[in-house]
Parts: structure tokens; sequence; C-alpha cells
């Protein structure tokens, strides 16, 4: 097995006073997508948030492409190619719909993305591109966020709940795009309440439940029963074993 | 033609005015950080100006090749070194650090320069008018005026045409996704203060050959750029040259009506403005 | 939480805090004694300190528990002192008797200075009061019967009318001085034992969680304003009662009544009623031993300021706090128990936002914790397991 472009390795993470992940492994190949999946507070933005490096991690705790990540700033860790697609959009107010993708790529790593590959992907934004960015629709300003990771030519995209709150078409043609970004050999780690959803677009899933892995296996095999017991938590160390088979 | 002239002179000490607000301005729209010092930080440009003049015979106004720098780089090290520290969700710390600093620099000015008031000779620009419409305007006071407009202006490009300012406006709206782009924001901060202090710079050299300064005044530029601000409206750049203006325009008319009212005036049109329109005239974001 | 109750006793009061207050006692005993004692120059810095300690608790109640923070409070002191000058040349009120008028007066005044104010938030709001200072400065070197911009002595007359002989007149001074600073003390230490003033600590530990409590932020800050205001002008008007001449720049100086302050409340620590006290000792230690550097003095004075800030926040009483676990004012309540688990008192059941910024890691808890266990300040230790 080649070495994982990612690696966390006994992941801790506290979320203001209360611990959120506690020793988490967790691992991913180079051009892989997998879906993490578990109920609310189970840790799932965390364990993204501290990837991304908005959370405090410790050196040794999270390895980039043979790299020590864990106790590097947010912004040095999207220089070396992990971008975050945040919970709730999250885009610069005062910037149009240009200016945030333009400001995604201020960490200047060449590659396939820019202005005119994202509106290729998104023609929607090119249409709206002077407009300011928050004055679009909800599925609109999710292409924005979504481009405007893309344009840091990333080598791995973190995507947290990229459809909350989004229309069920929507969600489709966004997803419909999601083979379209993977492809070009980037990695995806796609944070997801709707299950099957995610575990359609993933390779593998790791489903948490209070900050821990209750269970992990292919997504293509994955059995519905099994999953909904590690998502409540019942019977958590049957549960556990049986996904590591 | 008093009330005119009054006007006209009013207007010409608005844009000093800006000049000494741009800079507060510019940092609270990136870092939501009011700088008490900021005061006497104008006044130690004017005293590193009239070193400058003094040491290597240069006018005063060419002087601003050396004090510009110095006091952008002055920002940035400060900035890095103790002002980022400040920064988060409590108001105490950056307010109690930058009026300990705005103690320091008083002191240390006193110390260097002694509290004997000083200016900067201009030469033959000090006295030099034009006449208009048997108005008499000085040039200095029209230069000054002429800086402002050009400096505010740059500052506006700067904030919506490049990429530094996309930098300051994406930091501004949203610190933590900002670090995702790639930002550093203790780095874009350190560029904040050092705009800030150039700015600053520009300010303090043309207060210098404009007035007598000493170590004590800083405290009144502060409330006058702060005034500025609070009357242009907050986060709002051409705002705080309307609110340079205003200030500038109730002092001199209050002057008009009694010399010791010059500076009441400014201040009382000041909380006028504040009891009417709390988020002043051309509001952009609330403090 | 019936666990919580059974094995915890909560109580307001220390065995440091009932030392403190005996010892407070004989110390009180002593000053009131000093005019017997104390030559007439300790005697009159005795007196300044306690000014000096009154004007840093006032700030201290402002900014360090209901987060307004001041610039200006120069204002009311400039205030009080041109009041004091006023009431007593011009309608013939004796001084001891102007105080009181004085004290009305400054309410009265800060109400639509606060309305005003009121309208900025944090540090721009520390710079509006500072306008607001400027204005009255600038309003008293109008009036030109109390001396214009060069100010005015006050007359032989009235200083005669004190007391008789000169002596007199230096005890009263002192004594005023000293009734003053026990009786802001005092109202400080009551009003933050009120419901006002647990509501203005919750307030302090999260304004958002105060609001959805239905605390009226608006008008315990409000109120907290008046109040220190009517004080602030009492300090003023002694200050100027012992220096005998005012003047528009030394009545409202933004160094001596602002900076300095500031300086004495961050130093000692700020958000804590100790703090002021301990900081006005070291202020005065530091100014008599230093006071011929002159400007070296300041610049030392602003440096440290910024590096307690920086390095210190809790100020040094945070810093004797933290390693005795002590306090003098029983304002807190404190967990005393059997088998405390540090690691949840510490961090998650108690955490920083409900304990305030003051408590961190120690068993003192914040008055927000006052839902949860009732105020039990009377109780008797009820049991321990161990």
């Amino acid at each position: 097995m080649p070495e994982p472009i990612l690696r966390t390795n006994n992941l801790t993470a506290w979320y203001g006073d209360f611990q959120a992940l506690f020793g988490l492994d967790l691992e991913l190949s180079d051009g892989e997508v997998i879906a993490i999946i578990g109920a609310n507070g189970a840790g799932k933005s965390t364990l993204l948030r501290s990837i991304a490096g908005l959370n405090q991690s410790n050196s040794n705790q999270i390895w980039f492409r043979g790299n020590d990540i864990g106790a590097l700033r947010a912004d040095q860790i999207a220089q070396q190619g992990i971008a975050l697609v945040p919970e709730g959009r999250q885009l610069f107010a005062s910037l149009s719909v240009e200016e945030n993708l333009i400001i995604g790529a201020r960490s200047g790593r060449p590659g396939k993305w820019q202005l005119s590959s994202v509106y290729k992907l998104f023609p929607v934004l090119e249409e709206r591109r002077h407009v300011p960015a928050t004055e679009l629709s909800g599925g609109q300003q999710q292409m924005v966020a979504i481009g405007r990771a893309l344009m840091s030519n990333p080598e791995l995209i973190l995507f947290d709940e990229i459809s909350l709150g989004l229309a069920p078409i929507i969600i489709k043609s966004i997803y419909e795009a999601l083979p379209g970004i993977v492809d070009q050999g980037i990695s995806a780690i796609i944070v997801e309440q709707d299950i099957s959803k995610a575990l359609s677009v993933s390779s593998r899933f790791y489903c948490l439940q209070e900050g821990k892995v209750a269970l992990q296996g292919e997504s293509r095999t994955a059995e519905r029963e099994d999953i909904s017991r590690a998502y409540f938590g019942v019977v958590q160390d049957e549960a556990c074993h049986e996904g590591q088979i | 033609m008093n009330w005119i002239n009054a006007l006209v002179q009013g207007v010409l000490l608005g844009g000093l005015y800006a000049l000494f607000a741009a800079g507060l301005s510019l940092i609270f729209g990136v870092m939501r950080l009011v700088n008490i010092a900021h005061g006497d930080l104008i006044v130690l440009a004017a005293y590193m100006g009239l070193s400058t003049t003094i040491m290597l015979g240069i006018h005063p106004l060419l002087a601003c090749v050396v004090v510009i720098p110095l006091m952008a780089l002055f920002g940035y090290v400060l900035q890095r070194g103790i002002l980022n520290q400040t920064l988060g969700d409590d108001i105490l710390p950056p307010l109690l650090v930058t009026f300990g600093l705005s103690v320091i620099i008083q002191n240390a000015l006193l110390e260097a320069y002694s509290a004997d008031p000083q200016k900067m000779n201009v030469g033959i620009l000090e006295t030099a008018s034009l006449s208009v419409g048997g108005l008499s305007i000085g040039v200095l006071p029209l230069l000054t005026f002429i800086v402002a407009v050009f400096v505010i202006g740059g500052l506006h490009w700067m904030f919506y045409h490049t990429g530094l300012g996309r930098a300051f406006r994406a930091v501004s709206d949203n610190q933590e996704i900002a670090q995702l782009m790639g930002l550093n924001k203790r780095h874009v901060f350190g560029l904040a203060m050092a705009l800030s202090l150039a700015v600053t710079a520009i300010a303090g050299l043309l207060l210098g050959v404009r007035t007598n300064f000493d170590p004590s005044i800083g405290g009144a530029r502060l409330i006058f750029g702060f005034e500025a601000v609070i009357i242009g409206g907050l986060g709002n750049l051409w705002g705080t040259l309307v609110g340079g203006i205003v200030l500038g325009v109730a002092q001199t008319i209050g002057a008009q009506i009694n010399p010791g009212w010059q500076l009441l005036a400014g201040h009382l049109t000041f909380l006028l403005v504040l009891a009417v329109r709390p988020r002043g005239l051309f509001p952009r974001m609330t403090g | 939480m019936n666990d919580f109750k059974t094995n915890y006793v909560v109580t307001r009061s220390s065995r440091a805090s009932t030392v403190a207050m005996v010892s407070g006692i004989a110390v009180l005993a002593v000053l009131i004694a000093a005019p017997w004692w104390a030559g007439r120059a300790d005697l009159r810095l005795m007196a300044e300190l306690f000014l000096y300690l009154s004007l840093a608790s006032l700030w201290n109640l402002m900014a360090g528990y209901a987060g307004l923070v001041s610039v200006g409070q120069q204002a009311y002191v400039g205030f009080g002192g041109y009041l004091l000058f006023a009431l007593t040349m011009f309608a013939g009120i004796h001084p001891v008797a102007a105080l009181g008028i004085v004290a009305v007066l400054g309410a009265i005044v800060s109400i639509p200075v606060a309305a005003l104010v009121f309208r900025l938030r944090g540090a721009y709001f520390a710079i509006g009061t500072w306008v607001v200072a400027e204005v009255f400065r600038l309003s008293f070197a109008q009036v030109s019967v109390l001396g214009g911009g060069s100010g005015t002595s006050l007359p032989t007359k009235v200083v005669k009318s004190m007391a008789s002989g000169r002596q007199a007149r230096e005890w009263l001074s002192y004594w005023l001085a000293l009734a003053l600073v026990i009786i802001v003390i005092a109202c400080v230490f009551l009003f933050l034992r009120s419901r006002k003033g647990l509501a203005l600590s919750a307030i302090r530990d999260n304004e958002l969680a105060a609001g959805s409590l239905g605390i009226n932020i608006w008008w315990t800050k409000f109120t907290v304003y008046v109040v220190t205001a009517s004080l602030t002008t009492v300090v003023g008007a002694l200050i100027f009662l012992q220096k005998l001449r005012i003047s528009p720049d030394a009545a409202f100086s933004v160094n001596d009544w602002t900076a300095f302050v500031i300086f004495i409340v961050v130093i000692g620590g700020i958000g804590s009623l100790e703090g002021p006290i301990i900081g006005t000792l070291v202020f005065f230690a530091l100014r008599e031993t230093l006071a011929d550097l002159g400007t070296a003095y300041l610049i030392a004075l602003g440096l440290v300021a910024i590096v307690v800030m920086l390095k210190a926040p809790q100020g040094l009483w945070g810093i004797i706090r933290s390693r005795w676990d002590i306090q003098f004012f029983p304002l807190g309540y404190r967990v005393k128990g059997s088998s405390l688990n540090p690691s949840t008192t510490g961090r998650s059941k108690m955490g920083r936002s409900t304990l305030g910024s003051t408590d961190m890691g120690s068993t003192e808890m914040g008055a927000s914790e006052m839902g949860r266990l009732e105020d039990s300040s009377n109780k008797k230790p009820t049991e321990n397991s161990d």
C-alpha cells in the first residue's frame, strides 16, 4: 500500500473547554474520496477544522504528503495544498463573486484551476461575477465556496456539509459537479449529514461518534444497520469490530 | 466675506483632519483596533521630520522620503511585536496597551526634544497664497487638502482594486476563513498598521510645517481624527474626508464667532452628530 | 446536581477574608488616628493616596466589572473641583456641605453625558468620553469669573471657613479623604454584592447570555456610570480643596486623573477589589522613589503597564491570588469540596465563559454560577465525606 496522502495520528481536539476529538486515527490515499458521517456533535466538523489548521493540533498528529503539519497555522497548511469548503459557505461579504474566487488563488499554487476553469464548471458564476457574493442564492454561494477552494489548486479538498440548507435539486447539481473535481486527482474528504449521498460519492467512510471512530469501511459494501448502530451509539464496540473486518 | 473665508479655511483644515483620521479608520476597518497612541504617532512623525530636515539639511516636505518608510516599518514591527498579541474578543488589552504606548511616546519625545514648541520652516511656501474671487487661500493649506484627497483616493483605490486591499477586506470580513486562503493574518495586520503609519507620517509632516507642535498635543490630534471618523461614518473613507471637513468648518466658524470657541465648536458639532445620527453621516460598518 | 450540593460547601467568606476584616478594622483605627502620629507631609501624601485609590476603585468598577472603559473621568474630577470652588465662592456654602451638593450635581450632569456616549461601543466609547472631558475643559476655560483659562485660587475667606487653624484644616482634609475612600470602597463592594452587582458580573462574563437571562444591560451599565460619576466628582472636589487652586488644564488633565489611574488598576489587577489597593500602593511607592527621574519614570510606568497587560493581565493581585488562593473581599462564591476533581472543575464544568476572566482555574466561582447554586453564604458547612 502506498504512503497515504493524509494521516492523522491519535488526533485530539478541543472545542472551547470541551474535548471534541479523542485520539482519532484516519488515513487517506492519493486520489481517494472518503466520507465522514456521524450524528450532530460527533466531531466531524472539528476533524476538518483540525486538518485545515483552524483548530490547534500538536506536531505529529497530522501528516500530509510525508510532512508533519500538526502544529502549522491555517495559512501555512493552505499553502501546502489543503483547501476547506467551510460549513455555511462563509463567503467574504465585502468581496464580489470574482474577488472571492481570486482570493482563493492567493497561495499562488500552480495548476489547472483558475477563473476560466471554475466558470466552466459553474457557468452561472460568470454571469454574476461582479455581484457581491452574499447577494447570490444559497446554491450559487456554495458554488463560489467550492470554486474559491479549487482556485488554490489543492491536492486535498475538505467539504463540510455542502448540502446544508440547499434545495434537493441544487444539491443534486452540486454533487454532479463533484466527479469533475476529484477526477483531476484531487483527494477529498466529505462531511455530510445525508449518509446515502456521502456513501455514493466516496470509496470509504468513517463513522464518528463522540469524537471517536465508531465504524469504518468500504462505502459500497456498507451495511445500513451497522451504520445506524454506529451512528446512534448502540452497541458501539460490536459495530466497530464488525466494520473492521 | 469673513464667513465665506472661514468656510473655505475650514474645508481646507478638514483635509488635515481627514489625514489624521484616515490611518485610524484604516486599522479599525481591517482589525477593529482603536489606536489610542495614534495622535502621539502623528506628533512623532512631525519630530522625525524635524530631525530629518536638520540632519540632512533638506526641505521639510522632502523629509517624507525618509519619514514615511520609517514610520511604516515602525508600524509593522509594532503590530507584529506587540499589538497582534492584544487582539481578541476583549477590548481592554488593545486599549490599555496603546494607551501605555501613548504615554511612552509622549514622554520619550519630551525627553528627546523638551517641551518647547517646534516648527518646520518651509520658507516661501509658508506665506504664499492664491487670490481667488477676493479670498486669500494659503498655498500650504490648499496643498494639504489636495494631499488629503489624493491619500484618501489612493487608499480607496488600494482597498477596492488591489490584491492587498482584497486581503484587507477578506480579513476584515472573516479572519478565520481568510487564513484558509493562505493569508497570514498577523502579516496582513502588520501591513495594515504599516500603511496606517505611512499615512500618519504624511499627516505629521503636514502638521509640522503648518503649526507649532510639542510633545503634548497628540491627544487632541487623536480626538480630531476620531471625530472625523465618527462624523463621516465608520468604515467609509470618503465619509472620513467629509467628516474632517465638517469638523474643520465647525472649528473655523466657531473661531469666527469667538476665538475661544474654535475647539469647543468642533467638539459640540461632533456630539450633535452623535446625538442625531449615532452611526455618522455615511456609515458602512457597525462599531 | 444533588451530589454536588451534599459534597461541597459553598461560602462567600474565607479565612483570609475574615482575617482581612479584623486587620482591616485595626488598620482603619490606625489611619483615623494618623493626625496624632504622622507628620504634615505624610498626612498630605496619605490623603492623596486615598483620593487616588478612590479614583482607581471607581475606574475599576466601570472598566473591570461593567466593561465601560472610560478615558474621560477627568471630566468629573475637574467638574467636581470647579463646582466646589463655585459653590463656596459664590453661594457661600461651607466646603463640607458643598461636597454633598457636588455629588448630586455630578450625578445629574452624568445622565445626559451617558445618554450620548453610550451610543459608542468599546474603544470608541473610550475616546467619546475623552471628547466630553475636553468639552468640559474648554467650557470652564470660558468662565471668566472662575479665572478663565488661567484658573483661580480658593479665597482665604473660604479656606478659613473650613475650620479654625491650619492644623485643624489639614486634619479635616485628611479625614475627609479617608472617609471618602472608605465610602467609595464600601459602595463598590456593596454594589458588587447586590443583585445589580451580580448582574454586572454576569455581563462581564458573557454579555449575550446575560441579555438572554433578562438582565437589562443598558440600565445596569447606566447606573454604574452615574454612580461612578457622582463619586468621582466628590473626589475631584476634595482634590482641589486640598490644592486650593484650580485651572482648566490641571482640573481636566487626562494624564493625572485618567492615565495614572488606569496604570494603577492595570498593574494592581483589573476586575478585583484588591487590585486598585495594591496598584495604588505600588504607584505611590514608585513615585516617591523614582519621581526624580521625571519623564523616564513615566516611560517606565507605561512599559510596566504594557508588560503587565500582555504577560499578566490579572495584574499583581492576580499573581498573588493564583499563588495563594486568597481574597480579602468576600465577593465570589467559593467551593470547598472533599473530592474536587481538578479536571472537571477546572476545564469543563466551570468553563471560562461562566467563570469570568478573573477567576480562571481557581476554585472561586463567578456570580453567574448563582443560578445553579443557591445563595448559601450563611450556611454552615454541611457535610464532608472524607
